[in-house]
């Protein structure tokens, strides 16, 4: 007994702490490369400038607070989007894996729409709303709709048909039934869908802000991209990668949270 | 006739441990200690699902309390039997009554094969989901902490339930289903999956169960062995009919293999097998 703590001690202490520096070898690896290929001139700056020159751009629109405006506008956008089109995707993933009629009613409609690339509706959406916010926050929501909806339903309509009935059996009403069996049971796949929202979150703020916007960090992108301010143009897409991957870690903290007692995501 | 005849004997008998033992988990009675269970009247009972006729007309009385096994090969209609009686089904003609009590739904409990814990709930909240209607009441933990003693799982009241073992979780299925007091027990082959020791183990666990709380009993199962052990009763059902209606004297506790129990088995299971023969 003393022998196995003493080995699995450190071992289920040290892990998770090894864990996360690992991941992010590769990154730092790459741009430790990046910057030795680009200070030997192996690589042009004007192809790519070195990441320290980007480090700097960065600094310099830090300090004049075009950063952090540009950010605070990309992000308000994407929440907002995301808050809309993410609560009209599971109201109707619920209503449809919960009513028969509803599913008949609206599935076949929302199936033909999800088959249009919803970045395909640029053009009628400028046409529509211009190059205004609520052009962005459309898309966006568009865009988070379908993987969210999709994903709930798809959870709610797997539900382990013994569980309801051991529900029903007893004597859970309808309203219990949803918050004890249900939707908890739903939820990991409604945490897949998050997942995929968030990706296509960005990736259509991005589109949406480069075509038409004036202000944002796709719209940085592009107006240093007039001036051939080439270590802005970088600076834009690593902020990218960087939100990106911060969306990704709060919706897995919160998966973490909520589901605990899944054995995928239990603490050995 | 035959059943009040048995009834009979073993009370007297309970009555005399009863003075020299009150402690009834010392005392080796053969009976429940008090009777809580609802007699159950079948009449006529028939089920059909599509053009398939699963039960033919089922006449069954099974008094308040008895421990009744039912066997029968895979597709004879005992756990459509069973699903019927806890009314998970609904009933094509004939009847089901349990005697002239109001039945409220907490008063029948099923437990099936699968232990269908909620697996995001600890063990604790798996039992209070038991309680039906008086999950929210204030006593709810303390029952079901008295409950989960009861099937020996104290200490895993804060687990979650994918870490239990087959036998912990259908220990804990078993202590939802005992939460409520119900009167009726159904049983639909609820140590089909678990492997040899940990059935016997819990074999012995709903045999105290039941004389501990006097539930009428009703098991489905395709071991015959596992019946004539536990069982009061073996009905044998056959193309949707109750073929055989056995009675198992042994007194109990009951011996494992000892030879009028494997007697009984040995005739139960060639009744079985000469059912197997004309299909």
């Amino acid at each position: 007994m003393s022998l196995i703590d003493s080995i699995s001690f450190p071992r289920s202490f040290r892990l998770p702490r090894v864990d996360g520096l690992v991941q992010w070898i590769v990154p730092l690896g790459i741009i430790a490369v990046w910057q030795v290929a680009s200070v030997t001139g192996f690589v042009p700056t004007r192809v790519l400038p070195a990441p320290s020159d980007v480090a700097l751009a960065g600094w310099k629109l830090l300090l004049s607070g075009e950063l952090i405006r540009n950010i605070w506008v990309s992000f308000w956008r994407a929440s907002i989007g995301f808050l809309i089109g993410g609560s009209i995707g599971f109201a109707f993933g619920l209503a449809n894996g919960l009513s028969q009629l509803s599913a008949k009613l609206t599935d076949t409609t929302l199936q033909m729409v999800r088959n249009v690339p919803h970045l395909a509706l640029i053009p009628l959406v400028i046409l529509w709303f211009g190059i205004d916010e609520s052009a962005k926050l459309f898309l966006v929501a568009l865009g988070v709709f379908f993987p969210i909806y999709l994903n709930t339903l798809h959870g709610i309509r797997t539900v382990d048909p013994q569980l309801i009935e051991m529900g029903r059996i007893y004597g859970m009403s309808d309203g219990e039934l949803f918050r004890r069996v249900i939707f908890p049971g739903a939820l990991p796949s409604i945490f897949v869908g998050i997942r995929f929202a968030l990706g296509i979150m960005w990736l259509t703020l991005i589109v949406a802000e480069t075509i038409a916007a004036s202000s944002g960090l796709g719209y940085m992108a592009m107006q240093a991209r007039e001036f051939m301010l080439i270590d802005v143009v970088v600076l834009s897409i690593l902020i990218y990668a960087l939100l990106g991957k911060l969306a990704d870690s709060a919706s897995r903290v919160l998966e973490r949270l909520t589901l605990s007692w899944h054995p995928a995501f239990q603490k050995r | 006739m035959q059943t009040a005849l048995r009834t009979s004997l073993p009370e007297t008998e309970l009555a005399s441990h009863a003075n020299f033992a009150p402690q009834a988990r010392v005392a080796r009675e053969e009976r429940p200690v008090h009777v809580s269970g609802l007699p159950l009247t079948i009449r006529g009972l028939r089920k059909s699902y599509g053009d398939n006729e699963v039960l033919r007309g089922i006449d069954l009385h099974i008094p308040a309390g008895q421990f009744v096994a039912i066997v029968g090969k895979s597709g004879c209609g005992k756990s459509t039997l069973l699903r019927l009686i806890a009314g998970l089904e609904k009933i094509d003609a004939g009847s089901i009554s349990f005697g002239d009590a109001a039945v409220q739904p907490e008063d029948i409990r099923v437990m099936f094969q699968e232990p269908r814990l909620l697996p995001w709930a600890r063990v604790l909240s798996n039992v209070e989901v038991g309680l039906g209607r008086d999950r929210s009441s204030g006593d709810a933990h303390a029952r079901a902490e008295k409950t989960l003693t009861e099937v020996g799982l104290t200490d895993k009241r804060d687990q979650w339930p994918s870490v239990l073992s087959g036998g912990q979780k259908q220990r804990v299925a078993l202590a939802r289903a005992l939460v409520s007091h119900p009167r009726v027990l159904a049983f639909d082959e609820p140590l089909g999956a678990l492997d040899a020791l940990t059935r016997i183990s819990m074999q012995r666990l709903l045999e105290r169960v039941w004389r501990d709380q006097g539930f009428t009993a009703i098991l489905v199962t395709h071991d015959v062995a596992e019946a004539v052990a536990l069982a009061d009763r073996v009905l044998v059902i056959d193309e949707g009919r109750i073929a055989h209606d056995v009675m198992v004297n042994t007194a109990r506790p009951r011996e494992r293999g000892s030879a009028e129990l494997a007697a009984l088995e040995g005739s139960i299971l060639s009744h079985l097998l000469s059912a197997e023969d004309r299909t």
